[in-house]
């Protein structure tokens, strides 16, 4: 049988690799990717708990329903802001999307 | 080694590479593609780990909806973002440097817990899941609230992504 520990671990490195994303990306979509390797990493964790540690309360694939609402918010708010900076700007680079600096 | 390690091993090693290309890849089409195969990977992850419906709901949700948004503002944003320019930032190297620390850091935390080898216990024969998920979700005593907000959230996104991405005359 498979070990929590396996499932904590992947769902580490997978966090980690959507960390690096978010940190060094310069294309805006390119680091929203990154938040959702991030997100799914999370997910992985709340269903290996529910599986692992508590499989008769259902709290732990419920917070993961919850988790998928708010990416799918997330991912359709932060493409339509890129849109609509992309029609402004035509840039979607985020060192370059500075209009609240002075 | 059971044949369910295996298979976990293989799905692991396919979800992290896929996972690093999405982040390193130059062609952001690419990128979203691979992205596909990540999502793939933890929606069988899921499977594993009898959650049979959150990998359903992870297959509609991710891979036929948020990885086609992506494609489409992939292509939608495309004439800057050419392919031949590095496509990270002049901190990768610190930002590597972060994400390592980080990983390391979370596996030198979780090491001396004494949960962090439980085994699966068997889930009982006349649990089910799915039908405990349906009525948490809707019940007055569980999660109903949380899923309404949920609800009221996603119609929020719908029209701010909608007022947002407005072309005004």
């Amino acid at each position: 049988m498979i070990p929590l520990s396996w499932y904590l671990m992947l769902a580490a490195g997978l966090f980690s690799v959507g960390l690096f994303g978010v940190l060094a990306r310069k294309n805006a979509v390119a680091i929203l990717m990154g938040v959702e390797l991030m997100l799914n990493a999370v997910n992985v964790n709340l269903v290996a708990f529910w599986r692992y540690r508590t499989p008769e309360v259902i709290a732990g694939q419920a917070f993961a329903i919850i988790v998928f609402a708010v990416a799918a918010a997330e991912v359709a708010v932060g493409l339509a802001l890129i849109i609509s900076i992309y029609r402004r700007r035509n840039t979607v680079v985020a060192d370059e999307i500075d209009m609240l600096k002075l | 080694m059971t044949a369910l390690q295996v298979v976990f091993l293989i799905i692991a090693v396919v979800t992290l590479g896929a996972a690093l290309m999405v982040v390193t890849t130059r062609n952001l089409v690419h990128a979203a593609l691979w992205l596909v195969v990540t999502l793939f990977g933890v929606a069988v992850l899921y499977v594993l780990l009898d959650a049979g419906f959150l990998a359903v709901a992870q297959v509609i949700i991710y891979i036929g909806a948020i990885a086609i948004l992506f494609i489409f503002a992939v292509m939608l944003t495309r004439r800057v973002a050419s392919d031949n320019i590095p496509q990270t930032n002049n901190n990768w190297g610190w930002a590597a440097l972060v994400a390592v620390v980080f990983l390391g850091g979370l596996a030198w935390v979780l090491r001396p817990w004494q949960g962090f080898s439980t085994q699966a216990s068997e889930l009982s024969s006349r649990a089910d899941p799915l039908r405990e998920l349906g009525q948490a979700l809707v019940s007055p005593n569980a999660y109903v609230i949380p899923f309404e907000v949920a609800s009221v959230l996603l119609l929020a996104a719908l029209i701010g992504a909608i007022m947002v991405a407005w072309e005004r005359k």
